[in-house]
């Protein structure tokens, strides 16, 4: 089969290798529909996630027709259409039976080495990203095997396209839980969310969808910043304004009742702290840089709450902790529980409250995946959300369509 | 009886069967062994040109600091735990999702324990109380004979080598409740005499092999077999890598 590799930092490639099989009787293969590149593919991209190895497949987004199935599996059958969530999850450890999926302690083969990296017990394995989180092999291919396939595969029985339920399997739930840690006061709360990429943009639709007085978003790319306005989000561009001066404007000096940090470990920004980050991490000083979190600290409302759904791997340096500790702030982050959320969330698509088909800029054949993750990474082309479709042709140079 | 309380005797008892740990405490034989290494090295760098002094005096000086301090810096760097007797101290707790006298049964059938420990060999029961234990060791294998010393049934087992035994050790398996209704909590307390003393223990342990380590793995894979029936895995999958999956065209 088709699939894309991570051959080293700035290199993914295309190559064929073989199909996936039936390792454990919990597990089902799928035949794979339609897949996407994510926003945190592009940390692995460029080398900041630790324990990545030359061949691994990528990919944690991805749906499909189930085309065999092991003989423990009981909910699933060859032919169903599902949705795969990004975390791998036992479903019977006691943090699954929290719906706490993607702290599940079973599903992690490789644990010693998350526990000597990260502390006493690891997260639980997710698809084609790292083997810190279990080395499984990802969706950004023609077949994949789900482990666990009752826990993780979801049904899907309406006939609504893949691109309006392909988002289910991260960046909707992502942004969703973002938004629901903020503990919203309907008509009440104004949430800012920093960085408007494709769980920017959910991050601030869920958080409208939970009933945010006002929604600010902040990024300094006008056509995801448009992206968001046809909404009816309030944008700030960074690269224009302050935006520690235009979010206290635009909240009466209070500041955002609540923050959202949709950007993680590779921010941008730009003054003496966002320099001195990128320096540190050329130089493998610190691991992440932080703009958008300490912004988010800085700018968020006494009793508020920094919500963080962007991904981050290591040590970070110059924490605004002390503004935190003076205004009593509460921080949530995290993998994404995507299993909750899903059967809620494709209720809410089935009732045409949301069709998240909305942050696709590009769609093209897996072939061309090396060409879009340099797109998407270097935000060329207006390129917001890439969907790859594994089994077409490559159409040579992909344009925004 | 209070939480407070309860836990306070559980420290307490943690510290009675260690009896006081104390990083990387080095054996006499160690202690006589690096002193005269270091002090042979002292005297060889006696000779020589400026840079040779400086390297091999220095290295001299710091062994013989060591077995004069009779601490192994490399021991209590990687937190090596040890007791004034030698002896190498291990502890590890896991979380299972199961009750206690179901675990207890499971760990109770001695001769079954090697599915559950991957660097045991096989364990034959002699009789009610002896058995006779082997592992895998870097060179071959190592076996003893051992006793069990406290049966509390659904509650905690403990055993002791018989003496003479190649790997002098003994050790108790805890089982008691998980506050909250969240199954069991399992906790395994060894202790070992280590050969080659500490340095022995700092080699095994850089090299992954330590039983500590080991402990980990198979309490997690005790955890996974008795919550799951079997151990996620990835062995076998596709992957870019040659000679990784199987053979195969596309389908």
């Amino acid at each position: 089969m088709k699939a894309v590799l991570w051959q080293g930092t700035n290199h993914v490639s295309v190559e064929t290798v073989p199909d996936p099989t039936l390792l454990l009787p919990s597990d089902a293969i799928v035949r794979v529909s339609s897949t996407a590149i994510c926003g945190s593919d592009l940390h692995l991209l460029d080398g900041f996630i630790p324990s990545m190895e030359k061949g691994d497949i990528l990919g944690h987004e991805f749906m499909g027709e189930v085309v065999e199935v092991g003989r423990d599996v009981k909910t699933l059958k060859v032919g169903d259409r599902v949705v795969i969530p990004f975390n791998i999850a036992c479903g019977t450890c006691d943090y699954c039976q929290r719906g706490l999926f993607s702290a599940c302690d079973n599903s992690n083969p490789n644990h010693r080495m998350a526990e000597a990296l990260y502390g006493a017990t690891s997260g639980g394995g997710l698809f084609g990203y790292s083997h810190l989180y279990g080395g499984y092999a990802g969706g950004q291919a023609q077949y994949v095997r789900v482990p666990f396939a009752d826990v993780g595969g979801f049904k899907i029985e309406t006939d609504l396209p893949d691109e309006q339920v392909l988002f289910l399997t991260d960046i909707f739930p992502t942004g969703y839980q973002a938004a629901e840690n903020c503990n919203i006061v309907r008509g009440r709360d104004v949430v800012a969310v920093f960085g408007a990429g494709p769980v920017g943009q959910f991050a601030a639709r869920s958080a409208q969808m939970l009933g945010a007085a006002k929604v600010i978003i902040v990024d300094r790319f006008p056509e995801r910043l448009r992206l968001a306005a046809e909404a009816g989000i309030e944008t700030i561009n960074y690269e224009k304004e302050d935006v520690l001066i235009a979010l206290k404007e635009a909240t009466g000096g209070r500041g955002p009742d609540h923050v959202i940090d949709a950007v993680g470990l590779e921010a941008h920004g730009h003054g003496p702290g966002a320099l001195l980050d990128t320096a540190q991490q050329k130089m493998k000083l610190t691991f992440d840089r932080i703009t958008a979190l300490r912004w988010a600290i800085l700018s968020c409302a006494k009793g508020g709450t920094v919500s963080m759904p962007g991904v981050y791997g290591g040590l970070v340096d110059k924490l605004p902790l002390g503004a935190a500790f003076a205004k009593g702030l509460t921080f949530k982050m995290g993998q994404t529980h995507t299993h909750r959320y899903i059967r809620p969330l494709l209720a809410h698509i089935e009732a045409g409250d949301i069709d998240p088909s909305f942050v696709i800029t590009h769609r093209a054949a897996l072939a061309d995946a090396p060409q879009l993750y340099k797109t998407f990474r270097d935000k060329h082309d207006g390129c917001i959300k890439v969907v790859l479709n594994p089994w077409g042709e490559s159409a040579g140079e992909v344009k925004r369509a | 009886m209070t939480n407070i309380q309860k836990s306070g005797f559980q420290e307490a008892a943690r510290k009675a069967f260690f009896q006081g740990g104390n990083g990387g405490q080095m054996q006499d034989t160690e202690r006589v062994a690096v002193g005269a290494l270091g002090l042979g090295l002292l005297i060889l760098g006696l000779g020589g040109g400026a840079g040779r002094r400086l390297l091999v005096g220095g290295l001299g000086l710091g062994l013989t600091a060591v077995a004069v301090r009779g601490s192994n810096p490399l021991a209590t760097a990687i937190k090596v735990e040890q007791n004034n007797a030698g002896q190498t101290l291990i502890s590890e707790a896991v979380t299972v999702n199961k009750n206690a006298a179901e675990l207890y049964a499971v760990w109770r059938d001695l001769d079954k324990l090697p599915n559950l420990m991957s660097h045991l060999q096989s364990v034959v029961v002699l009789s009610e109380k002896r058995s006779r234990w082997t592992v895998k060791a870097p060179l071959g294998s190592v076996s003893w004979e051992a006793e069990i010393t406290a049966d509390e049934p659904g509650k905690r087992l403990a055993w002791a080598s018989l003496p003479g035994s190649s790997i002098d050790n003994n050790g108790e398996i805890l089982f008691r409740p998980a506050p909250g209704g969240r199954g069991s909590e399992v906790v395994v307390r060894l202790k070992y005499r280590a050969p080659l003393g500490t340095a022995g223990v700092v080699a095994a342990r850089i090299a992954g092999q330590e039983p500590a380590q080991q402990l980990r793995d198979d309490l997690m894979r005790f955890k996974r077999e008795q919550e799951l029936g079997f151990a996620p895995t990835t062995q076998g999958q596709s992957s870019g890598r040659t000679g990784s999956g199987r053979a195969g065209g596309a389908k």
